[in-house]
């Protein structure tokens, strides 16, 4: 598991969670960075849910350990005083019958806090979030959006030093959904809140997180970078649910029109879409996209992108084959077994790898204020 | 069951009343009613003191009950709804069943609990108000108990968890889900009140119906009417009805506060 | 708010002190009180209403008249939960002493029993002497009769009248009983036109409103006598002693027979009940 050398704001150790005599959920090590942002994806039943409200001691682990900032959690205590610090927002808004300003205020009024500050806290929370026109209104007559933002809101006034979200955007309509994630991402870069979602939406988790954790039945399979767990999938499964997308970082030395070239481990590459100079951006190549050539020429082909390249592996996937190369930075390319024939492909081979700059999925991400490590 | 009869030139039709086994006489006796009417008028402007120390009585008795029952019935309610114990669903077809019990039945048992020589006979609280309070506490508290257990589990189950999350002690999370809850419970309480400041079968039989001391406005209306005296009888019961009005009014303003647009 | 939280725990607390004071006032009071069993009739009549007043503030002992029917008073008696009775059902009352429950049964005080019908008398039998004839009259006619129905005491009396006049009406269809008190079975009888056996003094306390006539009067099966017993103490420990022996003896005494005599003479033109107490019951 690489971590960014922050020291870790919270810790896991040895999580076990029994439910109806079976584990559901069995986390033997898990390093939180402070100030880091991860997520957690993984198909329905996999064990997010229950990983969130464990870390926030919602629900009770049948063994393990919980430390938050080196000390332990688990006296009634010192679980309460953690909670105190951390904050939950779920997939419903789970508002209370109450105006937007009361709900934001209540997590402030619960810790016993004075009218004056908590009204200077709520009204800041309100514009952060963009819903300071809404404060006087009842929350049962919000949008899904409004009210969603009113439950951010409301964990934000208390201002967390962890922020747990499960599935946070899973019910709202793209358009809100799509405006919420941008403030949120602002929200967090600024703030530096160390930050745990969980979440089944593979774009989300890359363009909001540092890391990603993949977990199925109960377990974190892998962790690690998005481009780590995208490009070098531990198993069967974790590639199969990642997509086998091709991710590369690199940085935009060159603009044209509306494309752009980024360098990715020394190469150029060029793709469609928005890109500042100097800015880092992520680069998904969907597999079907990429072409193999035995010839090295560009000759008869729209592509920009040709690199040569090394097959490393082939992996037969049924109806077509999965062929990984490198090429100075890994690609991914599927064939049928047509094509494999034909070219004689196999493991070692020297081939060309070329790919549209249209079929380039291009992921920009928002910089952090003062970056505590490199990311990948 | 219905009987009809002439009376002058009026019919009347009887409905045999199953609770307390009178036949209640309603319908075309226009004449006694407006005397009744008159009646509950004057003894009200006059403040005539026996009818204000009934009336006080009834108001005292059935509030003290209601509240302990609130007490009782919401700590309860909320208990049961939140934890799981087995049997507990058994514990809540009682509590269901429990809010139809006749106040009759409930009178009973009381008394024979609370007689001299009874298990409870050594408090000698038999024939007093207290007693009365006791009654109408167990008819009232099983009510608030039911809707409250209803209301609770309605809310929506991960709410509990939200409010955990954002820091509240157990005590505090309670306090929110009953805010939250406050339509169905102050319905509870109106259920309750109404329940017993109308219930005459346990209020004798434990009461004793005291002229000056555990007579409220139920017990007398039944002793008038038995005496014969349908005007006071009928103007008690107005003055009866105008109290349980009154006080869910009230109740009903608090639940239907001005809510925010 | 942990602030509220508190507040209710106090709330609790004060209320549950509040009742537990309560009680124990009570429980004082109790020391000073006297359970009688009485009938409605009884109280109905409105003769406790001016005699406990003054029994209370000469003895400072608290009366709680429970007025329900004869038999549920003696029953009462017999499970020691009432301390004196006032009742006026003979029959039932000898047994009552026999059987060990009661001590020093005295005569009161009677008043009578009156058989009243219909303007029209369907029956015919205004003016007869025998109560037992005009129960007859009244099954030959069929005319509608209504009965307490209840065990009350005058429900006791009119069941001796018809076994008297040899007749078992309980399955006739011109029998009802009502199951309600004296004053709603007059009303019940004045509206359907009925006959019907009932004390003097509720009658002439409605006499007004009722239009019923006093058919028959005056035979001796029609007297109604009351008697004050003391819970015998021996069987029920429990029993208010001194105070039970305080209120019979009230009830005998001078003062208070005098007023028995005078009691209703203003407002009905005659008195409601006449005073007994030393005589003999076969006397009267």
């Amino acid at each position: 598991m690489s971590l960014n050398d922050s020291k870790p704001i919270l810790e896991a150790q040895n999580i076990e969670v029994e439910r109806g005599g079976a584990i559901i959920l069995s986390v033997p090590s898990l390093l939180i960075g402070e100030g880091e942002i991860l997520s957690l994806i993984g198909p329905n039943g996999a064990g997010k849910t229950t990983l969130l409200q464990t870390l926030s001691y919602l629900l009770k682990p049948v063994q393990g350990e919980i430390f938050f900032k080196n000390e332990k959690v688990n006296s009634k205590p010192s679980v309460f005083e953690y909670r105190r610090k951390i904050a939950m927002v779920f997939q419903e808004p789970l508002l209370f019958d109450t105006t937007v300003f009361g709900n934001v205020a209540s997590g402030l009024k619960i810790r016993g806090m004075n009218r004056m500050e908590i009204r200077n806290r709520v009204v800041e929370q309100l514009d952060r979030l963009g819903i300071g026109h809404l404060s006087g209104r009842s929350a049962k007559t919000l949008s899904g959006g409004e009210a969603q933002r009113t439950s951010l809101a409301r964990a934000f006034a208390i201002q967390p030093e962890v922020l747990l979200l499960d599935e946070p955007f899973a019910s709202l309509d793209p358009p809100s959904r799509e405006s919420l994630i941008e403030d949120l991402e602002s929200i967090l870069r600024q703030t530096r809140t160390t930050t745990i979602f969980a979440t089944h939406d593979r774009l989300e988790a890359l363009r909001l997180s540092d890391r990603i954790a993949v977990m199925n039945e109960g377990r974190i399979l892998q962790i690690g970078s998005p481009e780590e767990v995208m490009n070098h999938p531990v198993n069967e499964f974790v590639a199969s649910f990642v997509g086998v997308e091709t991710i590369l970082s690199g940085r935009v030395i060159k603009k044209n029109g509306g494309a752009f070239v980024a360098s990715v481990s020394g190469q150029e590459i060029e793709a469609v879409g928005e890109g500042h100079l100097g800015e880092t951006v992520l680069l998904c190549i969907r597999p079907e996209n990429v072409t193999l050539s035995t010839r090295p020429s560009q000759e008869g082909t729209s592509a920009r992108n040709v690199f040569p390249g090394r097959i490393e592996k082939i992996v037969s996937l049924g109806l077509y084959q999965k062929v990984q190369l490198n090429c100075g930075f890994p690609l991914v390319a599927y064939v049928t077994h047509h094509s494999l024939e034909n070219l004689s492909l196999q493991a070692g081979r020297e081939v060309a790898a070329s790919f549209k700059a249209t079929a380039i999925h291009v992921v920009r991400r928002k910089e952090k204020g003062a970056q505590k490590g490199e990311m990948g | 069951m219905f009987r009809s009869l002439e009376f002058g030139n009026c019919l009347l039709f009887g409905i045999w009343d199953l609770e307390f086994g009178y036949w209640n006489f309603v319908g075309g006796q226009m004449d006694l009613i407006f005397e009744g009417i008159k009646k509950a008028f004057y003894l009200l402007i006059t403040f005539d003191p026996e009818v204000m120390g009934i009336t006080l009585l009834s108001l005292e008795v059935s509030g003290i009950a209601t509240l302990i029952s609130l007490l009782i019935g919401v700590s309860v309610g909320v208990a049961i709804a939140l934890s799981g114990f087995p049997g507990r669903r058994l514990v809540i077809s009682l509590i269901n069943t429990g809010m139809g019990l006749p106040p009759v039945v409930v009178g009973l048992f009381v008394t024979i609990f609370l007689w001299r020589n009874g298990p409870l006979g050594f408090f000698e609280i038999l024939y007093t108000p207290t007693a009365m309070i006791i009654a109408q506490t167990v008819i009232a508290a099983p009510i608030v108990m039911g809707i409250t257990l209803a209301a609770i589990q309605q809310l929506p189950p991960k709410l509990r968890l939200q409010i955990l999350a954002l820091g509240a002690t157990r005590l505090q999370m309670v306090w929110i889900l009953i805010k939250e809850a406050r339509l169905p419970l102050l319905a509870a309480v109106m259920a309750g009140f109404g329940g017993v400041i109308s219930e005459v079968g346990a209020s004798i039989m434990v009461g004793g119906n005291i002229k000056g001391y555990s007579r409220v406005l139920t017990t007398a209306t039944v002793m008038e009417t038995s005496r014969g005296n349908f005007d006071i009888a009928i103007a008690l019961g107005i003055i009866l009805l105008l109290l349980a009005y009154l006080i869910n009014l009230i109740l009903t303003q608090i639940q239907q506060r001005e809510r925010p647009k | 708010m942990d602030r509220k939280i508190g507040m209710r725990i106090i709330l609790y607390g004060i209320v549950t002190l509040f009742l537990f004071i309560y009680g124990m006032v009570l429980a004082q009071a109790q020391q000073k009180t006297v359970i009688l069993a009485t009938t409605t009739s009884t109280q109905d009549s409105g003769l406790l209403d001016v005699l406990l007043p003054v029994f209370e503030k000469k003895t400072g002992y608290f009366v709680k008249t429970i007025a329900v029917g004869s038999g549920q008073a003696m029953a009462m008696g017999q499970k020691g939960e009432a301390d004196v009775l006032l009742v006026h059902s003979p029959a039932a009352e000898k047994k009552f002493v026999a059987e060990g429950y009661g001590v020093n049964r005295r005569l009161v005080m009677h008043n009578d029993f009156i058989i009243v019908g219909p303007l029209g008398d369907p029956a015919k039998m205004k003016g007869l002497k025998s109560s037992a004839e005009s129960f007859k009259k009244i099954a030959s006619a069929q005319a509608l009769f209504l009965s307490r129905g209840d065990n009350s005491g005058t429900h006791a009396k009119e069941k001796d009248i018809w076994k008297a006049a040899g007749i078992n009406p309980e399955k006739e269809k011109w029998y009802q009983q009502t199951g309600l008190g004296m004053g709603q079975t007059l009303s019940v009888a004045a509206e359907k036109k009925g006959y019907t056996l009932a004390d003097r003094g509720t009658y002439l306390a409605l006499k007004k409103s009722l239009g019923l006539d006093i058919l028959v009067e005056g035979d001796a099966i029609l007297l109604n006598i009351y008697h004050v017993i003391e819970v015998n103490p021996a069987k029920w420990p429990k029993v208010n002693v001194p105070g039970a022996k305080a209120f019979a003896d009230f009830m005998v005494s001078k003062e208070t027979q005098e007023i028995i005599k005078t009691f209703g003479v203003d407002k009905f033109g005659s008195p409601l009940f006449f005073p007994d107490a030393g005589k003999k019951e076969e006397e009267l």
